[in-house]
C-alpha cells in the first residue's frame, strides 16, 4: 500500500498554500518557479546545484516535505533527470531545474522523456554561455537547444516568462502541458528573470486550474491507440514495460521494423506539432498596419515593451509582439501579425536565434538585434533599432 | 503421447517473447533463472516490484523478459532511474539488473552514491568484463593485458574491483557470486532482496560470443570452470597474501549490516513535516 497517494497530500499542501493565496509577496522569480510547481501539485524534485538556478532547488527542499514531496539533491543532473521520469512512472509530479551546463548533460534523457511519453517539467534558468560562460549573468543562448538539444526527430513545448510573476504562473502551466499532452515541458527562463526580485501575487489554489493525470486500467494501450494515451504507473500489477527504445502500443521493443518506427515517431511528433495553434502564447502591442514590429521573448521583451509603448505614445508605427510559447514556435500566428509590416526587429541575448526562425514565416526583412554579455538591453538600444527601421522604410 | 509439463517459473516471464535473444552459452538466461527463483521463493508480489535496467545484453534479463513493471532507461543511469522510482515510491521493490559497462563503467558516480546513501535498491551488476553488445571492446573489468576489439595489442589497464568499490562507498550489504555458484547466487539475491537497504551483487558472468571472441574463453564450460578454480571464499582470501590472491576471485558476502534506508527516512521527514504542518 502507498504512502503516497494525492488524496493524502492534498490537505498538507492546502494548509501550506492558505498562507500564500490572495496576498503579494516580493520575490525571486526563481522562488516563484519553485511555488508554482508546488501549487501544480509537484510532488518530486531531484537536482544538482548551479548558478541561477539553485533557488528553486532550494525553495523546494525547503517546501516539499510539508506538502509530502520529496527533495534529493543528486551527484549530477544525468541522475536528477533520470530520477524525476522515473519519479513521474511512480506516479509523481516531478520537476527539476538547471541551467546551461546542467541542461546540456540533462538533453539525452530529455530525449528519453519524449520517447516514453513521460509527463515531468525542466526549468533552465539560462546563463551565458558556451561551457561555463558567465556563469552569474543571463543570456537567451538555450533557444534552439530547447528544439533540438536532443537527438532524432522530436518536438518541444518550452515556455518564456518575463516575470517572476509569469514565471510562477507559466510554472502550473507547464506542469499542466506535461499531463495534457504527457511531454516534458520546458520552462525557459533566465538569470536576470531568475534573480531579481519583484511583486508576485498568488492566487486561492482553488482558482488555479490543475490538470489530473489520467491513468488506463492496462498498459495495453499506454503507448499508442490515440494521439496521447493515457498512462499507467508502476505498482499497480499492470506489468508495464518503459522503454526509450522503438516500442509497439504496449510499450515491448520493436526496433528493427520501419512501420513501428514511423507510427510511433510521427505520433509523438504529431501531438505537438498538431497541437501549435492551442499551443501558441503571444502577447501584443498591435493595433495593425505597424510599419515596424518588434518581436522578444523573456527578459527582452521588457526593454522591448517600454521601448515600444513610448515609441507608441509618440505617434511612431510600431508595434510589439512578445512570445510567450516558445516551442512548437507560433510561426503561422506572426507572419499573419507581421503581414503588413515593413520590418520586424528581434532583440535576443545571444548572437541570433529567434530571429532565424522568424525569418522563416514571415515576408519583411528580419533585423536581429543581438545582446551578449550579460547585460539586459537597455529600452534605448531597442528603441533606436526600431526608429533606424522606420527611416529606412520611409 | 505425454504432454510438455510447463516449467512453472516461467509464470513470472513475458513468456510471449520467449525465447530470449541470448547468444548461446551466455550468462544471462541463468541470471534470469537464478532471480527469478529468488523471486518465487521469497514468494514476492510481483505487481510491488519494478526492474530497472540500462543499456547493454545484460539489462535484456529483465526488460523485457521479467514480467514486472520494467523501465529500461539509457545507458549508465538505471540506478538514477530507480532512485526517483524508489524515493515516490517507497513500499515498491525496486531491482535494478544491469551490466558492468553500464553501472560501473557510465554510469559509476551513480553507483557510488546510491551505495552511500544506502537507498533500498537491489542492484543485481552482471560482470561478464566486456561490452559485449557492441561487439567485444575493452570494459573497465577486463582483466589487464586482454585482447578485445579495441585493445588490439593488449588491456593496459588495471580492472575495477567493483564489489570492493561499492563495500567501501557504504553498501550495506554487497556480496559476490559467478553464474557457475548458482545455489549460492540465488541465496545472495533472496539476502540482497530481503535487505532493507541498499543491497548489491555482483554476479561474474561469461560471454562467448563477444569475449571469447578474442580469447580462448569460446565455450562457456570454459568460463565456468575458471570461475569453479579461481574462487576464494572471502573468508579465507582475508589470511592469504596479495601474491597468492593473483588470479584469484574473491566471492561471498563481503559485508551485510543494517542503515537507516534512504527512501523511507525522506518518507518520514515528510510524515514528520507534515504533521507539523498540520
Amino acid at each position: 500500500m502507498s504512502t503516497h497517494t494525492a488524496s493524502e497530500w492534498t490537505e498538507a499542501r492546502k494548509k501550506l498554500l492558505a498562507r500564500y493565496a490572495g496576498t503579494s509577496q516580493f520575490m525571486q522569480g526563481d522562488v516563484a518557479v519553485a511555488l508554482g510547481a508546488v501549487y501544480a501539485g509537484c510532488d518530486f524534485f531531484g537536482a544538482y546545484p548551479i548558478t541561477p538556478a539553485s533557488e528553486i532547488a532550494e525553495t523546494m527542499a525547503n517546501l516539499l516535505p510539508p506538502v509530502g514531496g520529496k527533495f534529493v539533491q543528486f551527484e549530477d543532473e544525468l541522475a536528477s533527470i533520470s530520477a524525476i521520469i522515473g519519479a513521474a512512472w511512480a506516479g509523481s509530479r516531478s520537476m527539476t531545474a538547471t541551467s546551461g551546463p546542467g541542461f546540456s548533460l540533462m538533453q539525452e534523457n530529455i530525449g528519453y522523456a519524449v520517447m516514453t511519453e513521460t509527463p515531468t517539467v525542466i526549468v533552465d534558468v539560462q546563463r551565458s554561455g558556451p561551457s561555463t560562460g558567465q556563469a552569474t549573468l543571463p543570456a537567451q543562448g538555450d533557444f534552439y537547444q530547447a528544439r533540438w538539444g536532443t537527438h532524432g526527430d522530436h518536438e518541444a513545448i518550452a515556455l518564456s516568462p518575463w516575470s517572476a510573476q509569469e514565471s510562477f504562473d507559466l510554472a502550473i502551466e507547464a506542469f499542466n502541458l506535461a499531463e495534457r499532452f504527457r511531454q516534458p515541458v520546458l520552462l525557459m527562463t533566465d538569470g536576470e528573470t531568475g534573480h531579481s526580485r519583484e511583486r508576485v501575487a498568488f492566487p486561492d489554489p482553488a482558482d488555479v486550474e490543475v490538470v489530473a493525470r489520467e491513468f488506463a486500467p492496462d498498459a495495453s494501450q499506454a503507448f499508442g491507440g490515440s494521439t496521447v494515451p493515457k498512462m499507467v504507473r508502476f505498482g499497480e500489477g499492470t506489468s508495464v514495460h518503459v522503454t526509450g527504445s522503438t516500442h509497439v502500443a504496449d510499450g515491448l521493443r520493436q526496433a528493427t521494423q520501419p512501420p513501428v518506427h514511423d507510427e510511433l515517431i510521427r505520433r509523438v511528433t504529431g501531438k505537438i506539432a498538431g497541437a501549435r495553434d492551442e499551443l501558441t502564447r503571444l502577447d501584443t502591442l498591435l493595433d495593425g498596419g505597424e510599419e515596424v514590429v518588434v518581436i522578444a521573448h523573456g527578459i527582452s521583451a521588457r526593454p522591448a515593451y517600454g521601448a515600444v509603448k513610448a515609441l507608441r505614445e509618440a505617434g511612431h508605427p510600431v508595434g510589439l509582439i512578445r512570445i510567450i510559447g516558445l516551442w512548437p514556435f507560433p510561426g503561422p500566428r506572426l507572419a499573419e501579425l507581421c503581414a503588413g509590416a515593413k520590418a520586424v526587429v528581434v532583440p535576443e541575448m545571444n548572437l541570433g536565434q529567434m530571429n532565424r526562425e522568424i525569418e522563416r514565416f514571415v515576408d519583411c526583412p528580419v533585423i536581429g538585434l543581438n545582446k551578449i554579455g550579460g547585460h539586459v538591453f537597455h529600452q534605448s538600444e531597442i528603441a533606436e533599432c526600431a526608429m533606424e527601421q522606420i527611416g529606412r522604410s520611409a | 503421447m505425454s504432454e510438455q509439463v510447463k516449467q512453472p517459473l516461467l509464470r513470472y516471464l513475458r513468456q510471449e517473447i520467449l525465447p530470449t535473444t541470448f547468444c548461446q552459452g551466455c550468462g544471462g538466461g541463468t541470471v534470469l533463472n537464478c532471480f527469478t527463483r529468488a523471486v518465487d521463493q521469497l514468494e514476492f508480489d510481483v505487481a510491488n516490484m519494478v526492474t530497472v535496467t540500462g543499456i547493454g545484453c545484460s539489462s535484456w534479463i529483465t526488460s523485457p523478459y521479467f514480467k514486472s513493471d520494467t523501465l529500461h532507461t539509457t545507458h549508465g543511469r538505471a540506478i538514477a532511474f530507480a532512485s526517483g522510482v524508489k524515493v515516490a515510491r517507497p513500499d515498491l521493490e525496486v531491482v535494478v539488473i544491469a551490466g558492468d559497462g553500464d553501472l560501473a563503467g557510465i554510469g559509476g558516480n551513480h553507483l557510488i552514491h546510491a551505495a552511500r546513501r544506502n537507498i533500498g535498491l537491489k542492484v543485481f551488476l552482471v560482470n561478464n568484463t566486456i561490452y559485449g553488445m557492441t561487439g567485444g571492446q575493452v570494459a573497465p573489468t577486463t582483466p589487464t593485458g586482454t585482447r578485445t576489439a579495441t585493445t588490439p595489442y593488449g588491456n593496459q589497464e588495471p580492472p575495477m574491483r567493483i564489489t570492493e568499490m561499492v563495500t567501501a562507498a557504504g553498501a550495506s550489504f554487497s556480496a559476490r557470486w559467478t553464474t557457475h555458484h548458482v545455489f549460492q547466487l540465488i541465496k545472495a539475491m533472496k539476502k540482497a532482496m530481503s535487505h532493507e537497504g541498499f543491497a548489491f551483487v555482483e554476479i561474474m558472468s561469461q560471454c562467448p560470443t563477444s569475449y571469447g571472441k578474442f580469447t580462448r574463453e569460446r565455450m562457456a564450460p570454459v568460463t565456468l570452470k575458471r570461475f569453479k578454480e579461481s574462487a576464494v571464499r572471502i573468508k579465507k582470501a582475508g589470511g592469504m597474501s596479495p601474491e597468492e590472491l593473483e588470479g584469484k576471485l574473491v566471492v561471498g558476502t563481503f559485508t551485510d549490516e543494517q542503515r537507516p534506508e534512504f527512501a523511507r527516512s525522506l518518507e518520514e521527514l515528510a510524515q514528520a513535516r507534515m504533521a507539523e504542518e498540520a
